[in-house]
């Protein structure tokens, strides 16, 4: 680190670890640490400062409640909860490794974030429409699309309904409220905004949830969103998943000097929660106490999610090269698919062998849905997607500039 | 001018006509709404809007914070999700912070998503300098827009074309930059700040229907027949060509493209090929400009009927002066000067 000192008075901030550091986190001991407690769903704002600095807990490392937030969900509900997450995962990593037999050119795990996106979908309605990052797929599980299309979108096959038009994982999917992924970070925020300012102004009760990852709020559009759901008082939850890391940069970078990414809503007025992004039940009730407030009129809330991002940005990113191996392993935040199967068993209601069993039946039905894919195309295979097809949807018609290019093409 | 016959005219200036423009969609679709900085209470700083609010409510013309990106993001959202807002930026100049949202979002959305979802919202902003405005009242950042897959640019010359041409970007299913060439407000203008000021109040192309009409995109305006020479324009530099051509005496066709993108090459091509000579003008800078665009095709497409090669007069590239303002302007005497220079034999 020698030749990284920093020889100048311009503070620039560092993560604790780099690679090379044995990571240490035993002073962060969560379930000894106590947690705000469940406030009414219209409460004033500025009451919720301590949500935004603390933490929304509904149970320990060890899947054990306690405190006020737990959302007392039937078993049957965190059954299927953990089976999405379950999904979410497997999909990913059925994908990456397609992504290293050069079958798609790209692929995003949400590995150690599936109950961020599983929680979410199944604590809001399926009308509300969520304005997604790439790393919320499992929102898409929760609400039955089809994982072959999701396949086919990613293989930009020749099943694939955006007929190859965007890069693997920028889904679009309006029949299941799921918002067209942009890869410019951050710019969804702020729409998911004026959709919920629509929602208002037609007088439904459906609301819009928007989704960032920690060091997008640093872009404009952060500043935006909350400022409109501010001052228009929009039905909108603004969810920031901090994973820690936003490609190679730590979150200290996007975060400066702030104790929190969700205290960044009290200044805009709006409640502000930071959760346990891998409990999985702490998630479900921030969630449905924010959408609650959103249907009363009381407006928007900025919930920041914290988690860890378990592996690499996406199939093209390594993290041992700026992070040291085996932190995932040791954040004491455990992993929210062991949390809520923890969480089951102690009720009663689960045990190992279904677990193991469960994701046996998945892995087989990933496998057999991902031959049905391939064998429409792959990357790999000569494309069958019709060339005339990249001239429409540019426009709702295609116009005479663009009918004379394609017919430079020859078709 | 195709006006029905019983339709009831009054003469607008274009302000006025913009505004009916909205007036008459919002009346017609509950789904239109309207909102901006000042664009509420006060009816905009360029008195645009005025009285919707009073008519239309609270709810459907309103005031923004000064953010234009969050301004053109939450309209892309009210978009898809149905409504039709129609926003304005106060100034061309300050339309940079939302380029992002224009550019990557509004145009890009209906492609990315293969149609499932589109933004069809209307982006209204002044342009055009002669006012003073200096550097940050004064540009015309046509090109920067016209260069963008899935965005059409629209500039009209006049309030009966104004009215049209609006009218018809609130009703396209796709984004429209609506572009208003803010010296053209209160009247026409030759391109000489030392001629006396004219308005709209007399002239044949301020007498306006009050109720509903469009005009289609993708169609230039023959502003005036000529047999010698093709003047392709739009926006303020219109009425600095008739200007010139009534100095000058020459027998020239003023093509008002009013539709940048899509635009009308076919009147281009017919144009040059009757002419066989070019003017190109646009008040914009020069370089990367929208004549370049335009030389490029009709060279590609006339270049067996050129007798002259193409001229372009514009901006210079440098930003907008504020007391050099008409050393910068393309106006009637460098217009003229042009006209004289590609007549020469």
């Amino acid at each position: 680190m020698a030749n990284r000192k920093n020889t100048s008075n311009l503070h620039v901030p560092e993560p604790e670890f780099r690679p090379g550091d044995l990571p240490d986190y035993s002073s962060i001991n969560l379930d000894k640490e106590q947690w705000p407690g469940k406030p009414d769903t219209l409460v004033d704002a500025f009451e919720t400062e301590s949500h935004a600095t603390g933490l929304v807990r509904a149970m320990k490392l060890n899947g054990e409640v306690y405190g006020e937030w737990n959302p007392n969900l039937k078993p049957d509900v965190l059954i299927q909860g953990l089976r999405n997450m379950l999904l979410t995962r497997i999909v990913d990593k059925r994908m990456f490794a397609m992504q290293r037999q050069g079958k798609l050119s790209f692929y995003m795990k949400s590995i150690g974030e599936e109950a961020i996106a599983v929680a979410t979908a199944m604590a809001l309605r399926d009308s509300d429409m969520v304005f997604p990052t790439y790393r919320q797929q499992g929102i898409l599980m929760t609400r039955g699309w089809p994982v072959l299309d999701l396949m086919n979108q990613c293989l930009s096959n020749k099943a694939d309904k955006l007929e190859g038009k965007a890069i693997p994982i920028c889904y679009s999917v309006r029949e299941k409220g799921f918002y067209s992924i942009s890869g410019n970070l951050g710019t969804q925020m702020i729409q998911a905004v004026g959709w919920a300012m629509a929602c208002a102004y037609k007088g439904t009760d459906s609301i819009a949830a928007a989704f960032t990852g920690e060091g997008a709020t640093a872009e404009g559009d952060f500043h935006y969103a909350l400022n409109f759901a501010s001052t228009y008082r929009a039905p909108v939850i603004i969810n920031v998943v901090n994973n820690q890391w936003a490609i190679s940069t730590f979150q200290g970078i996007a975060a400066g000097q702030s104790r929190s990414f969700a205290s960044r809503g009290l200044g805009f007025g709006l409640a502000s929660l930071r959760v346990d992004g891998n409990d999985f039940l702490a998630v479900y009730a921030a969630v449905k106490w924010a959408a609650e407030r959103a249907r009363k009129g009381g407006g928007a809330t900025v919930i920041e999610h914290f988690t860890y991002r378990k592996e690499g940005h996406s199939t093209s990113d390594d993290p041992s090269a700026y992070r040291p191996k085996g932190e995932a392993e040791i954040w004491p935040f455990g992993d929210p698919i062991d949390r809520l199967k923890e969480h089951l068993i102690k009720l009663g209601e689960w045990s190992q062998e279904r677990q193991d069993a469960l994701i046996a039946e998945l892995k087989a039905h990933v496998l057999e849905t991902y031959k049905k894919a391939e064998s429409m195309g792959t990357l790999a295979t000569p494309t069958n997607i019709n060339p005339a097809t990249m001239f429409e949807q540019v426009f709702e018609e295609v116009p005479t500039h663009l009918r004379r290019q394609r017919q430079e093409l020859g078709i | 001018m195709p006006q029905k016959n019983n339709e009831q005219m009054t003469q607008m200036n274009m302000i006025e006509a913009i505004r009916s423009a909205m007036d008459v969609k919002m009346s017609q679709d509950p789904d239109v709404l309207v909102f901006g900085e000042d664009v509420g209470y006060f009816g905009g700083v360029f008195r645009c809007t005025a009285g919707l609010q009073e008519k239309h409510g609270l709810h459907r013309c309103f005031d923004t914070p000064i953010a234009e990106g969050g301004i053109i993001g939450a309209a892309v959202g009210m978009g898809a999700y149905g409504l039709r807002p129609v926003v304005e930026i106060q100034f061309a100049d300050y339309i940079y912070p939302a380029y992002d949202q224009i550019c990557s979002e509004a145009a890009r959305l209906r492609y990315r998503s293969n149609g499932e979802f589109t933004a069809p919202l209307t982006i209204r902003t002044p342009v055009g300098g002669g006012i003073h405005g200096g550097q940050t009242h004064s540009q015309s950042p046509e090109a920067l827009f016209t260069h963008i897959s899935g965005l059409k640019t629209i500039i009209p010359s006049n309030p009966y074309d104004a009215k049209g041409l609006l009218i018809k970007a609130i009703e396209d299913n796709d984004p429209v930059l609506f572009l208003e060439p803010k010296r053209l407000y209160n009247g026409p203008f030759s391109g000489d700040p030392h001629m006396p000021a004219r308005n709209w109040s007399k002239h044949e192309l301020g007498l306006v229907p009050e109720g509903h009409y469009t005009i289609d995109f993708e169609k230039a305006r023959t502003h005036r027949e000529g047999a010698n020479l093709t003047i392709l324009c739009y926006g303020t530099m219109v009425w600095v060509a008739e200007a010139a051509v009534e100095a000058t005496g020459v027998d020239a066709e003023i093509l008002d493209l009013r539709s940048l993108l899509p635009l009308d090459l076919d009147a281009i091509v017919k144009s040059v090929n009757k002419t066989g000579r070019c003017l190109i003008l646009h008040e914009a800078t020069r370089t990367s400009g929208f004549g370049a665009e335009l030389i490029a095709e009709v060279q590609q497409h006339c270049f067996y009927a050129l007798e002259k090669p193409i001229v372009r007069v514009t901006g210079w590239d440098t930003p907008y002066p504020h007391a050099l303002e008409w050393e910068y302007f393309p106006g009637l005497e460098r217009c003229s000067d042009a006209i004289v220079r590609i007549m020469e034999d």
